[in-house]
């Protein structure tokens, strides 16, 4: 095939695929800012494990919204169901943190695939009114079943065991941080894997012009309700690993306010590429980290604005500027 | 009177009341989003900011009741006039992503802001003495203020509709929102049109901020928390209309306080079942255009 095709206009397309999907040494670079940040900031590490988890989660926003183009403010939905069901199996006695993990993963991707299948017949405004309002019915839920998940006060009392039976959750979060970014590595690999595929290229297609994708015959519907069952899948792993690192579950894993400052970091860092999370998550979390303390009510006012400003003069995000930045000292010379 | 028949007049009358509110709020969401098609979800703000600025009026500096709403009515409009001067005019037309993204950044600041100067308790709302009581009907007394409510609501609905189907100024609306190419062909300043607008809607917001503020507390967190509320009455109801949203908020108003009245251990879910229920029906909403 490859020979035959060789003689025409079309592998210049085929070469240029496959030169994105293989992996650049700079692509490894957070892995070592991450590896690094372990032996570095050793007392940090609760708050390293926070950014892991939320990159994890806003990486989820990424693949519907940045690829497929469906804007949700529902994605904590998934988020609370997986940290719900990793949280619930722990308290009743089953702490095996992978498999709670994987249950975490399952339920997650039922309730997308469920939620998906009815709301994704709706555009626009109904469409995104409606991933709101999954994700309240489920707030809602969690709250009143309070003889179930703890209400208001938050599910306690869970009791995870040690990683592969090896590896105990210390107090130093040496655990919950290493753990977390093996798994995120994993969930990256697997998104990136996807994004490539002709799957991801026919999502691009989608968001581009859905019209034309009708028209040459791909099933519009079903390939964004699968992208929303993985994007939910890894939704829900990022609420397990919440639930398990952090021993508790409360109310505001399935809040508006998780799913809009996930937005707002993913929208920072560049949406539509796989590594906007990589950047964003972790200037917001950390400049949260140093300047929220003192005074939480400044933040959300001085976040507000910026997001304003972003979205108004640096729409494609920090990656975005840089990438124009270096395409103006390209062409200088 | 049997019981049965009490709860069911209790339930018609407080969710009447509350139906007003939620209408006087979304029903210039719903005029930006047909006319502009603006996703604003910011639009609580505007109700927040009337009921602030009311209640401010009438605890601090005692100003009497209907002049406090009017001021409440008429500084939101003028400031809504420079937030769309200077913002939500920059991103007509733009992708939803940008204009979901710019109206959280608005309620981040609000409530940040309210919370500063108003700290983060509720604000009292105590209605003038002329609208304290009960009204008795003979066979049943209704609450004055809320009673009120229903007639002030009623009133501004007719003469919206009234406006909007015999001045000029409706005329033009309807035109923009059938067909805003067309109508700038014939000559019609949209840009002005869309600012007046914009203003009547946040005005209106304002009101029902302002007159609502004993159902719908008035605190730091009123966007936000409302706001799914005010996104479903105008999803419901169908973009652009101003007669659906008031038939999707009377609906979302009785049925709500009937849920929270008879079932009150479910709190919202069967509300968000409905309206599941209803965009799965009817995706455009109940007087959209498909």
């Amino acid at each position: 095939m490859r020979a035959t095709a060789g003689r025409e206009a079309a592998p210049i397309a085929v070469e240029a695929l496959a030169r994105g999907h293989r992996l650049k040494a700079w692509e490894f670079a957070p892995w070592l800012v991450a590896a690094l940040a372990y032996f570095v900031f050793p007392s940090y590490l609760a708050l390293g494990s926070q950014i892991l988890i939320a990159i994890l989660f806003t990486l989820s926003i990424d693949l519907i919204l940045g690829y497929a183009g469906i804007v949700t403010l529902g994605q904590s939905a998934f988020f609370g169901a997986g940290a719900y069901t990793a949280g619930l199996l722990a308290a009743h006695g089953w702490g095996e943190p992978l498999t709670g993990l994987a249950a975490a993963a399952l339920v997650a991707a039922v309730l997308g695939l469920l939620s998906g299948a009815v709301i994704l017949r709706t555009k626009g405004l109904s469409l995104l009114m409606l991933t709101l309002v999954i994700a309240a019915m489920l707030q809602e839920a969690a709250n009143k079943a309070g003889s179930i998940t703890g209400g208001a006060d938050g599910l306690q009392g869970m009791a995870v065991w040690p990683v592969l039976g090896l590896f105990p959750f210390d107090l130093y979060d040496r655990t919950a941080y290493l753990y977390s970014l093996a798994v995120l590595f994993l969930a990256w690999l697997a998104a990136r894997r996807l994004v490539h595929s002709p799957f991801g290229r026919s999502l691009t297609g989608i968001r581009e012009n859905e019209a034309r994708m009708h028209a040459i015959g791909s099933p519009v519907f079903r390939r964004r309700l699968i992208i929303y069952t993985i994007a939910a899948a890894l939704a829900g792993i990022a609420g397990g690993l919440l639930a398990e690192t952090t021993q508790y579950v409360a109310l505001d894993v399935l809040g508006f306010e998780r799913s809009g400052s996930a937005l707002i970091m993913l929208i920072i860092g560049g949406v539509g590429r796989l590594y906007g999370p990589f950047i964003g998550v972790p200037l917001y979390m950390i400049a949260q980290d140093r300047f929220a303390q003192a005074n939480p009510v400044y933040w959300d006012f001085w976040i507000g604005l910026l997001i304003i400003i972003v979205v108004i003069f640096a729409r494609r995000g920090l990656l975005g500027l840089a990438e124009q930045l270096l395409q103006k000292a390209r062409r200088k010379p | 009177m049997n019981a049965a028949l009490s709860a069911a007049i209790s339930i018609g009358f407080h969710g009447l009341a509350y139906a007003m509110v939620l209408y006087l709020i979304s029903v210039g969401l719903s005029v930006t989003m047909g006319l502009m098609g603006f996703a604003n979800l910011a639009h609580g703000v505007f109700a927040a900011a009337g009921g602030f600025v009311m209640t401010r009026l009438m605890n601090a500096y005692h100003v009497p009741f209907p002049l406090a709403v009017a001021a409440a009515f008429v500084t939101v409009a003028a400031g809504s006039v420079v937030l769309e001067r200077l913002l939500y005019r920059r991103l007509y037309g733009a992708d939803e992503l940008s204009q979901v993204l710019m109206s959280i950044g608005l309620i981040f600041m609000s409530v940040a802001a309210a919370q500063y100067i108003w700290g983060p308790q509720p604000q009292p709302m105590a209605p003038p003495a002329y609208l304290n009581g009960q009204i008795d009907l003979g066979a049943r007394s209704f609450p004055a203020y809320r009673s009120f409510l229903i007639i002030a609501g009623a009133v501004v609905v007719t003469l919206l509709w009234l406006g909007l189907e015999r001045t000029r100024f409706g005329a033009r609306i309807r035109a923009a929102v059938d067909n805003r190419r067309m109508a700038q062909s014939v000559g019609i300043n949209t840009s002005r049109l869309f600012t007046w607008t914009f203003a009547l809607g946040s005005g209106l917001a304002a009101l029902g901020g302002a007159l609502g503020a004993d159902i719908l507390a008035i605190d730091p967190g009123y966007a936000q928390e409302h706001l799914i509320y005010f996104l479903i009455v105008v999803a419901v109801g169908g973009l652009g209309s101003i007669r659906g949203p008031f038939f999707a908020a009377l609906l979302l108003g009785i049925a709500d306080t009937g849920f929270k009245y008879l079932l009150p251990e479910f709190g919202a879910f069967f509300i968000y079942a409905l309206t599941l229920a209803l965009l799965l029906w009817r995706p455009q909403g109940l007087f959209g255009r498909a």
